[in-house]
């Protein structure tokens, strides 16, 4: 059996155990990218040398017992928006194409010094706007278990790449679900943390109040276990929040008696996918036979997240990407007239569509006579969005629906389209805006074979319950292979 | 001219905090370190990078804010300020409007008119740009960032100024009380205190203000004087001519005496404000408050008040040494020493003042330390030094802060006392002006200076001058 189905866990133990070598374990992942990549396309950058060279430095760490942790020696895949130093860090961006930070992200630091391999950067929509991996500027990523349609974005790269075997976990990030989604049309599982839990330091930011780093992994014990390093406090980050309630391993536990398991009803409404709506619904079921008390509520306010999360993201992001000028890094257009020409050109050329879009949107919100009218509105929103969640949670631990309405669609569908684009990210978004944990993991395939995915919701910090759930319905079904995984099948599925 | 008009000035000053490292991140603030050496991810709009608050700067201002009787802000913010310039990395500047940390402040200030109150609307901080310089040789532009992220503050009047001598009065105000804080040098020259005016005239008697322009560039106080008399006069002749003053930033050339356009209202850039995501908001306690508070050193009014009744100074020298922070730090120590509060005064008032002038230097600018003039003191008050030679001494002390014992030991300049020495010099004196000794001893008081001299010149300044007083009038 060859290594790359093995949870990151699993890998770490054989590697601790002397049952296999990191230099294997590296190998067997950059076979498989060699093997899928053509089909796929998961990364941006594969820095083979540098993880072959690494693999020999973490395997002295381990040989020496320096390494002991539940992730020393697994490769891992990280999404191109977190700076590696010495590694190209594109936001799958032309304006970013050459750019090679000098540090590295915080969370990326945790996990190296917990022993990971990096095997390179995973595509994602450019900047992380947009919901399909279709907006990178070095071409799409296309969903493994049908690569005739998306995996989701815009961590699409990370969790196409988790999904395909092409490396034993990733990080992503997610500003308004994209963690989530692709996980969920991927048939992988991943954590969007409580905001201020994992260090956004060295994360290239687009909606700064939205955006965490997350785990992508084949299963929860994998996601609980990466959470659990890439969280720290950071000082770099004044958003970082100190926790001393980290251990999020110790809540896989397989037990939800008497958990209290909301089901909001306007999750379940028009625009959701039959299939989908009844795998959920199917796993509420799993989970209350487990005797978790599953009830149904209205949660409010749902139809304004996306309208307030795009006018607040978008702001943020007309300020952060403003700094991409040509002046200092990234691309400079070649021929100009003068400063303003070569600001113009060189952005009119380095950023793509959807990124124009939000800029001139978030431009716009923020300009004198609108800001009233948009954006202060928008933080309203996102206030009342907050205290509709917390009178959800004074009655139960957790909430359960689906992470996206449909199953993936297909390649080209949804970039003619923006607005439906932006209706995909209904169910996540109000978790941003809130700034609550959520995880989704894979509870089903629809009639296409496409994966479905469920989210659990938490109040904030309270990780531990939603990890605990997803735990214990984990164990109630098998875990789904991707069709791409399966040697004698060869590619497409 | 048949109208009467009447100034409103407001003024936006500028102040770099003395802080050892940036507000943003921890490069050093020093001047003069070779181009982005003083940088990092941070000040260098890097992407990925996030700001981190340093809480010196947020003291300062607060500091600043209780010496002007400001309220303070107890949860403030900082915003973002966008706009596209390659000095400003991140190409926005992290500042703060709608949450500033200081409001509804004042300091009173004295002209010939008596004592005037002038509001402060409110304190900010901010960070500052890099510095652009344009490489003619390759026709190319450069950036520095070494500034970039320097901490200010932004110190906006209300429009209470109605003359030069206002704004100067106002403007010295600030500059001595936050020298006073240590917030800043406020060296107007150099930059880490920069004025921006802001004016209007209007027809004596009206209540509503005129269209106002904003003057940039102001580099001493000579030119910001310079420049309200020419912006008022220019405006009044618009108004006279029956054209109207636009509202515009003009720039002000300080050798030419003149100001133009740089731009308008209606190229105004829209700015595009909101509140800074990546930083908390700053919560202010009373606890914080009150330690600030607790720390406050003496300002000039409370120490003024203490020199004339602890030292027994007159006004005038209180007035004179607490001009400048730094001569009353030097007045302090050296009375200290010496104990001996008057003499220190004197020789600050005058020696160092004469000695400043005419090396065109500030009293921030003075090298040598309190001991030494104590030292001095000494020296003369023991009389082992006459007053002379004590000026010639000083003049070293001022220049190169020598020690004065060691000085007037090697140099031989120790005042004669002995009779005998004395008394043989002063009779050859007698012996070699027999016309003077006639005038005295016929009545002219006066000619007794003559021979004093004759005295000291001739034992080359270091006779002991009471001692030759007496032994003249003695043999005379």
């Amino acid at each position: 059996m060859s290594l790359t189905r093995l949870t990151a866990l699993e890998l770490s133990n054989k590697i601790k155990a002397g049952e296999a070598t990191v230099l294997e374990a590296v190998e067997a992942a950059l076979d498989a990218i060699e093997k899928r990549e053509k089909d796929v396309h998961s990364f941006v950058t594969v820095d083979r040398e540098g993880a072959l060279k690494r693999a020999g430095e973490v395997q002295k760490l381990i040989d020496d017992k320096t390494l002991t942790g539940a992730l020393a020696g697994v490769p891992v895949a990280v999404k191109d928006n977190l700076c590696t130093s010495g590694i190209k860090t594109t936001c799958s961006s032309r304006i970013l194409s050459n750019f090679v930070p000098t540090y590295t992200a915080q969370a990326v630091e945790n996990l190296e010094a917990a022993g990971a391999v990096i095997l390179g950067k995973t595509n994602m929509d450019e900047f992380a706007m947009g919901s399909t991996t279709e907006t990178s500027a070095f071409g799409v990523t296309r969903n493994p278990w049908n690569t005739a349609h998306v995996p989701g974005g815009s961590s699409g790269g990370s969790c196409a790449a988790v999904a395909a075997e092409e490396c034993f976990y990733a990080l992503g990030s997610d500003t308004g679900g994209s963690i989530r989604q692709p996980s969920a049309f991927c048939g992988v599982t991943g954590i969007k943390p409580t905001y201020g839990t994992v260090s956004r330091y060295g994360l290239i930011a687009y909606g700064s109040s939205l955006d965490q780093i997350g785990p992508v992994a084949k299963d929860v014990a994998d996601c609980a276990a990466i959470l659990e390093v890439i969280s720290s406090y950071d000082k770099k980050d004044s958003t970082s929040v100190k926790r001393e309630d980290t251990d999020f391993t110790s809540a896989l536990v397989d037990d939800v008696k008497g958990m209290r398991i909301g089901i909001p009803r306007d999750y379940f409404g028009e625009g959701l996918d039959r299939e989908v709506k009844e795998a959920v619904l199917a796993a509420a079921g799993k989970l209350e036979e487990k005797g978790a008390v599953v009830e149904e509520f209205d949660l409010s306010l749902v139809e304004y997240a996306i309208p307030a999360y795009y006018v607040i993201a978008s702001a943020e992001a007309s300020s952060n990407l403003a700094r991409f000028d040509g002046v200092k890094y990234g691309y400079r257009a070649e021929a100009f007239e003068g400063l303003h020409d070569m600001y113009k050109k060189t952005r009119s050329q380095g950023f793509g569509p959807e990124v124009k879009r939000r800029i001139m949107l978030g431009s716009f919100v923020l300009s004198s006579g609108y800001y009233d009218a948009y954006y202060l509105k928008a933080l309203r929103t996102k206030a009342l969005i907050k205290q509709a969640f917390d009178r959800a949670f004074e009655k139960y631990d957790v909430i359960l629906g689906p992470a996206a309405p449909t199953t993936a669609p297909r390649l080209g569908e949804s970039l003619d389209d923006p607005i439906k684009m932006y209706l995909g990210d209904i169910y996540t978004i109000s978790v941003n805006l809130a700034g609550l944990p959520g995880i989704s993991l894979p509870c089903g395939v629809d009639g296409g074979g496409l994966p479905i995915g469920m989210q659990i919701i938490g109040d904030c910090f309270q990780e531990k319950k939603i990890i605990r759930a997803a735990y214990a319905f984990e164990r109630t079904r098998e875990y789904r292979r991707c069709p791409i995984t399966e040697e004698s099948k060869g590619g497409r599925g | 001219m048949s109208k009467q008009y009447e100034t409103v000035i407001g003024l936006e000053v500028h102040v770099e905090l003395a802080t050892k490292t940036k507000i943003f991140c921890s490069c050093s603030t020093a001047f003069g370190g070779a181009p982005n050496t003083h940088t990092c991810p941070v000040c260098t709009g890097m992407p990925g990078s996030l700001p981190v608050l340093n809480r010196r700067v947020v003291e300062y201002a607060m500091a600043v804010g209780l010496a002007t009787n400001c309220e303070i802000t107890r949860c403030c913010k900082f915003d973002r300020k966008n706009y596209f310039y390659p000095d400003n990395p991140q190409n926005y500047q992290i500042s703060q409007l709608y949450l500033p940390i200081c409001r509804n402040g004042s300091v009173e200030i004295q002209t010939e008119n008596g004592a005037k109150k002038i509001g402060i609307h409110e304190i900010h901080m901010e960070e500052d740009a890099g510095k652009l310089i344009h490489d003619d040789w390759e026709d190319c532009s450069l950036v520095d960032f070494n500034r970039s992220g320097v901490p200010l503050i932004e110190i906006v009047s209300e429009p209470d100024m109605r003359s030069a001598e206002e704004v100067i009065a106002y403007l010295d105000k600030l500059r001595m009380t936050i020298q006073y804080l240590g917030a800043s040098d406020c060296k107007l020259q150099e930059g880490s205190m920069r004025a921006d005016v802001n004016l209007s005239v209007r027809e004596a008697g009206e209540k509503e203000f005129g269209t106002r322009t904003e003057m940039k560039n102001l580099n001493s106080f000579r030119a910001i004087a310079r420049a309200i008399e020419n912006e008022r006069n220019r405006q009044i002749d618009l108004l006279e001519s029956g054209e109207a003053v636009i509202q515009e930033t003009r720039r002000w050339d300080d050798a030419k005496e003149y100001s133009y356009a740089m731009r308008s209202k209606e190229d105004a850039q829209d700015y595009r404000y909101f509140p800074e995501p990546d930083l908390v908001p700053i919560i202010i306690d009373d606890e914080w408050i009150e330690e600030i508070r607790g720390r406050q050193p003496e300002l000039r009014e409370e120490k003024i008040a203490r020199y004339k009744k602890e030292y027994g100074l007159p006004d005038y020298d209180a007035g004179i040494i607490t001009g400048s922070k730094r001569l009353a730090d030097i007045f302090e120590e050296t009375a200290k020493i010496c104990g001996k509060p008057k003499k220190v005064s004197n020789w600050l008032m005058v020696e160092t003042m004469r000695l400043l002038k005419e090396h065109a230097m500030e009293p921030e600018d003075i090298r040598f330390s309190p001991e030494n003039l104590a030292k001095l003191i000494a020296l003369t008050e023991a009389g082992t030094v006459n007053g002379a030679t004590a000026k010639e001494v000083f003049e070293k002390v001022f220049a190169d802060d020598i020690d004065p014992d060691a000085y007037v030991r090697e140099n031989g300049l120790k005042t004669v006392s002995d009779e005998g020495e004395l008394r043989s010099v002063i009779e050859q004196v007698i012996r070699d002006y027999p016309k003077s000794v006639e005038d005295y001893r016929s009545g002219k008081e006066k000619a007794i200076g003559f021979l004093v001299g004759q005295t000291m010149k001739a034992m080359r300044g270091k006779a002991n001058p009471a001692m030759v007083n007496q032994i003249l009038k003695e043999l005379l």
